[in-house]
């Protein structure tokens, strides 16, 4: 155990984490050159595509050290976007340090505080590392300067790297062995392991990743899963290369995984302590905190037989994103789907893509919302994250909204047009400060519903990427709200209503029947488009109707070439959904937010 | 009628020029000709044992009128040779009204030839300028009057509406001219352009606009309205019928999926269950045939979701639409959605059921495409 070496790459999005990742496993080797490739270890295609890290990912290096001898380190590359913050936080239970990297040109971001503060929870061993130091706006004096001031850290402890460029980084793999704390925990007491993640393979059933606290564990022993008293028999356990690797047993200090033929994938909680079935442990580990998940949409399946293969996806994803929560729903309009929580807008727009990718599910997601509150006047506190339990208005006696703070650091030349933005989407009670030569923090606060959806991207564009952007729920404020209602040719579509600030309600009720407009295909009939409020129609469009639609010529018997092409247009109808006699595409639903601004 | 024999489809992929919107494959050399008459037969011969017999013999093109006649009977004799031709079949050619010279019609109408097709467009001059068309509106008007004279009793005439500002007046103008002829048939197409025509790429480059939707439909209803008035039957999109036994009988069968053989480069043929199609090229067609080989370039196996896909929009083209009973046995588990879109239609008055058959009413002939989808 004294060569073990536990722990996680922590960052702000884009500082390099996975780059860093490739080198350390290039510089021990484990992967061939002809078989690497960048960030390795986004192996998830979305990840590839987007060019981030959704999931964590461990992998176990081994590495001689200057001082000769050959240690165990099991890296764990985490995101640094804040909508996958909870996988963060699960990393680090693993782990007795970190490498905190710090990109030299941006300095200290949002989540680089926000990252550090979960390392500090955790008591681990922080080094601080300063990456990208071969760019030429690098700044490595003032990063210096900020991992002194603004992170609390001994400036004199930190390594400097350029991932990309391959500098620095024997130095920082020496410092892991000299200064990472190897695992404690009892080689002989019973087995106690966490429950950090886990995956649904078809062929072998649950896998379930774990870092082991106290005893061990083989192929042959039943286990316990404590949280739902279910046993198991062990079929197999090992680490993680780049694969699956088969070992004898794991033992105290280790990452690695178990797979126990576990049928019943509900049987699987992130967070639970795996135990010996026949020598279990005293009491439990302790798990992780609740996920709060922020925004709320319902799922449905887009033919409404695909319901049960819904279900049953939605529980084998959940295994791997512990951030996601679901629970049943209905909707009049789209019939019987979920009510899913999620972290944050990114965060449901993953879930999404890889439910549809790896589950080949089609499905339609409604109207994001946040949850707000309502005192009625019998005294009842209703907590409403989902429009259609909206209370009747004349029983509220009180509604409130969540809040946030907003912390955004950028160069002070887009001071201007953030703080206009801000100002529009209800922020108030700003702080600025100097964070910098030519650098501002701005803080505002804000609702949270004003910033789910568009914020972001408005935000990031304003600034052309120079900006960074992390924010906190703080409290529930009073607020003025009204239900506003869509109906599509007379009928309301529940998952397209919206709760909205009700000096903004008349905006919002134009901004989603110009939006539906855009996305609602013309179809066989005109298709009358209302948002309502109360009763009151607040805004109308039409879409007309296709009225020719037909090739002039179908000759020479080529008959082949069109069929396709309605093929293909079919292929396109399947990924809408009939309401009534209407087909609304899957992209409406969440369109309905967007400003017209982009 | 009995409709279930096969048609014969032989493509002439000749043109002296280009018409700028055209997508049919021909080419302006004429000097492959006489080894294309060899190719031809040889590709007749090719097929004696896969196709027995035919009731209609289509010869299209390009333009089949570039042929001399002597070269158009040796076609037709080389088929009926090869295969059993009915003794009624009907027998068509496409003939450019530039080509239109009395002595070439009496002499095709010896050959057996019953029925004529002739390229007219369009009677307004500048439109056919558009169009680059070979021919001029007095060798339009002509051109019926001599198909007349050699004794073409079964005529039909291709004309095209939709071009850009063309006005409603002066198609009806052109639809009236061709009316006093008193044609069997008429083909009245909208002009649609594909990218890799001339006219498609300028209409690209945003030189002129076509036809917005609203505009479009009042060509295709005005069109109706009046071939109707005057006791033609609409019985496909584009085509009209002045009686029952003046329909195209070799179109149909394009549209009721009944098979198919097609010859010459680029030809599409159908079995019933397979489709294939020769290469788009001539000279590769000729390679082939000098060394007696079929010159296919591809084919498909129809899955039966493909046939039902193709005999609903192919039967949703025609007046006569497809059988109740066949829609129900595509959704025999039952298909709450598509019955609901039928329902839907019908109370929308695209489409009509009568004698069991599901007919598209005129607004749906006019998206007939679209009506395929839904149902
Ligand atoms: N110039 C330079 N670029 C770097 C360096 N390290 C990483 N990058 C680039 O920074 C970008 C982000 O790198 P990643 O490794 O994906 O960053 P990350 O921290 O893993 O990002 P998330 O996982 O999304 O939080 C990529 O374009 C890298 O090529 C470096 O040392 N120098
Ligand atoms: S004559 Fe017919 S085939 Fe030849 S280019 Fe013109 S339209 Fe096309
Ligand atoms: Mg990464």
């Amino acid at each position: 155990m004294e060569n073990i070496r536990n722990f996680s790459i922590i960052a702000h999005i884009d500082h390099g984490k996975s780059t860093l990742a490739d080198r350390l496993i290039q510089h021990t080797g484990v992967v061939s050159e002809r078989n690497f490739k960048d960030q390795i270890l986004d192996n998830m295609d979305i990840e590839r595509e987007r060019g981030i890290t959704i999931k964590s990912q461990a992998i176990c290096l081994p590495y001689k050290a200057r001082d000769g001898i050959t240690y165990t380190l099991n890296l764990i590359d985490t995101p640094g976007h804040v909508d996958f913050s909870y996988e963060v936080s699960r990393s680090l239970a693993s782990c007795e340090g970190v490498l905190l990297l710090i990109d030299a040109a941006q300095g200290v971001q949002a989540q680089t505080l926000a990252n550090l503060y979960l390392a500090m929870e955790h008591d681990l061993e922080i080094i601080p590392v300063i990456n990208k130091i071969d760019l030429p706006s690098a700044d490595v004096e003032r990063v210096i300067g900020q991992i002194d001031t603004e992170l609390g850290l001994d400036a004199d402890s930190h390594l400097q790297c350029s991932a990309k460029e391959g500098i620095g980084i024997e130095e920082i793999l020496e410092a892991i062995v000299e200064r990472i704390p190897p695992p404690a925990g009892d080689f002989e007491a019973p087995l106690a392991a966490l429950i950090f993640d886990a995956n649904y393979d078809p062929f072998r059933g649950t896998v379930i990743h774990c870092r082991i606290f106290a005893g061990q564990v083989k192929p042959g022993d039943v286990i316990r899963l404590m949280f739902t008293h279910a046993s198991y028999r062990v079929e197999e356990v090992g680490h993680f290369l780049l694969t699956r690797e088969k070992r004898n047993r794991i033992a105290a200090g280790e990452v690695g995984y178990i797979i126990a033929g576990v049928k019943t994938v509900s049987d699987v909680h992130t967070g639970d302590t795996i135990t010996l079935d026949n020598r279990p442990c005293e009491k439990p580990l302790p798990g992780f905190k609740e996920v709060k998940p922020v925004v709320f949409a319902s799922i449905y399946p887009i033919a409404s037989d695909d319901y049960e293969n819904l279900a049953d996806s939605l529980e084998k994803f959940k295994l791997n994103d512990a951030s996601f929560i679901y629970q049943k729903d209905s909707s009049v309009a789209l019939g019987q789907g979920f009510r899913c929580g999620f972290l944050g807008l990114l965060h449901l727009d993953i879930v999404q893509e890889r439910l549809e990718r790896e589950y080949d599910l089609s499905i339609i997601l409604s109207v994001p919302s946040v949850r707000y509150r309502f005192t009625l006047k019998n005294g009842a506190v209703l907590d409403v994250d989902n429009p259609s339990h909206h209370p009747d208005p004349a029983s509220i006696a009180k509604s409130e909204e969540p809040y946030i703070r907003a912390t955004m650091m950028m160069p002070e030349r887009y001071l201007g047009s953030v703080m206009k933005l801000c100002m529009d989407k209800r922020g108030a009670n700003s702080t600025l400060s100097y964070t910098g030569p030519g650098r501002v923090e701005l803080i505002y606060e804000m609702p949270l519903a004003e910033v789910i959806y568009d914020f972001y991207d408005r935000f990031k564009s304003l600034t052309q990427g120079y900006g960074s952007f992390d924010y906190d729920i703080i409290d529930y404020r009073e607020s003025t709200l009204a239900l506003l209602d869509i109906l599509v040719n007379g009928e309301k579509v529940d998952a397209l209503s919206q709760i909205v600030h009700r000096e903004r309600a008349r905006a919002r009720g134009l901004q989603a029947c110009e939006r539906l407009k855009e996305e609602i295909p013309k179809q066989m009939f005109k298709i009358a488009i209302q948002g309502v409020i109360g009763g009151e129609i607040v805004s109308r469009t039409t879409i007309s109707a296709f009225r020719k639609d037909v090739t002039a010529k179908c000759y020479g018997g080529d008959i082949t070439r069109k069929r396709k092409l309605l093929e293909k247009q079919k292929k396109g109808k399947k990924r809408m959904k009939m309401i009534g006699s209407v087909s609304i595409p899957q992209s409406a639903f969440l369109s309905v937010l967007r400003s017209d601004t982009d | 009628m009995q409709m279930a024999q096969p048609g014969l489809y032989i493509h002439i992929p000749f043109c002296k020029t280009k018409c700028g919107y055209c997508d049919f494959y021909s080419v302006t050399s004429l000097s492959s000709i006489p080894e294309y008459i060899k190719a031809i037969l040889e590709e007749i011969s090719l097929y004696r044992y896969d196709f027995k017999c035919f009731d209609t013999i289509y010869i299209g093109g390009g333009t089949p009128s570039l042929l001399s006649c002597a070269d158009l009977w040796e076609i037709l004799i080389h088929a009926r040779n090869t295969f059993t031709v009915a003794a009624d079949a009907e027998i068509t050619v496409e003939v450019n009204p530039a080509d239109a010279h009395p002595h070439f019609l009496t002499s095709l109408r010896r050959t057996g030839v019953n029925r004529l097709n002739l390229g007219i467009q369009s009677f307004d001059e500048n439109i056919l300028r558009f169009l680059d068309r070979r021919h001029t509106c007095k060798q339009a008007l002509e051109s019926i009057e001599q198909a007349r004279a050699a004794g073409f009793d079964n005529i039909g005439l291709d004309l095209i509406y939709g071009i850009p500002d063309q006005s409603l007046l002066s198609w009806k103008d052109t639809l009236s001219r061709a009316l006093s002829f008193e044609p069997e048939h008429l083909s009245c197409y909208q002009l649609s352009l594909e990218d890799d025509t001339p006219l498609g790429r300028r209409h690209q480059k945003g030189e002129f606009a076509l036809p917005d939707e609203d505009r479009q439909i009042d060509f295709f209803m005005t069109t109706a309205d009046i071939l109707e008035d005057a006791g033609y039957l609409h019985y496909e999109v584009s085509s009209f019928a002045r009686d029952e036994s003046c329909k195209s009988r070799h179109n149909q069968k394009y549209w009721r999926h009944i098979p198919y053989l097609g010859l010459g480069p680029a030809a599409h043929s159908f079995s019933g269950q397979r489709r294939w199609w020769n290469h788009r090229s001539l000279k590769q067609y000729l390679i082939d045939l000098r060394e007696v080989r079929r010159p296919v370039e591809g084919s498909e196996q129809l899955t039966p979701s493909q046939k039902r896909l193709e005999n609903c929009f192919l039967g949703l083209r025609t007046g006569e639409g497809i059988p109740m009973q066949h829609f129900s046995e595509q959704h025999n588990t039952p298909h709450p959605e598509k019955r609901k879109n039928l329902d839907e239609l019908v109370r929308q008055g695209f489409i009509v059921i009568q004698d069991g058959f599901l007919k598209p009413t005129r607004r749906g002939l006019a998206v007939a495409d679209r009506l395929a989808l839904m149902l």
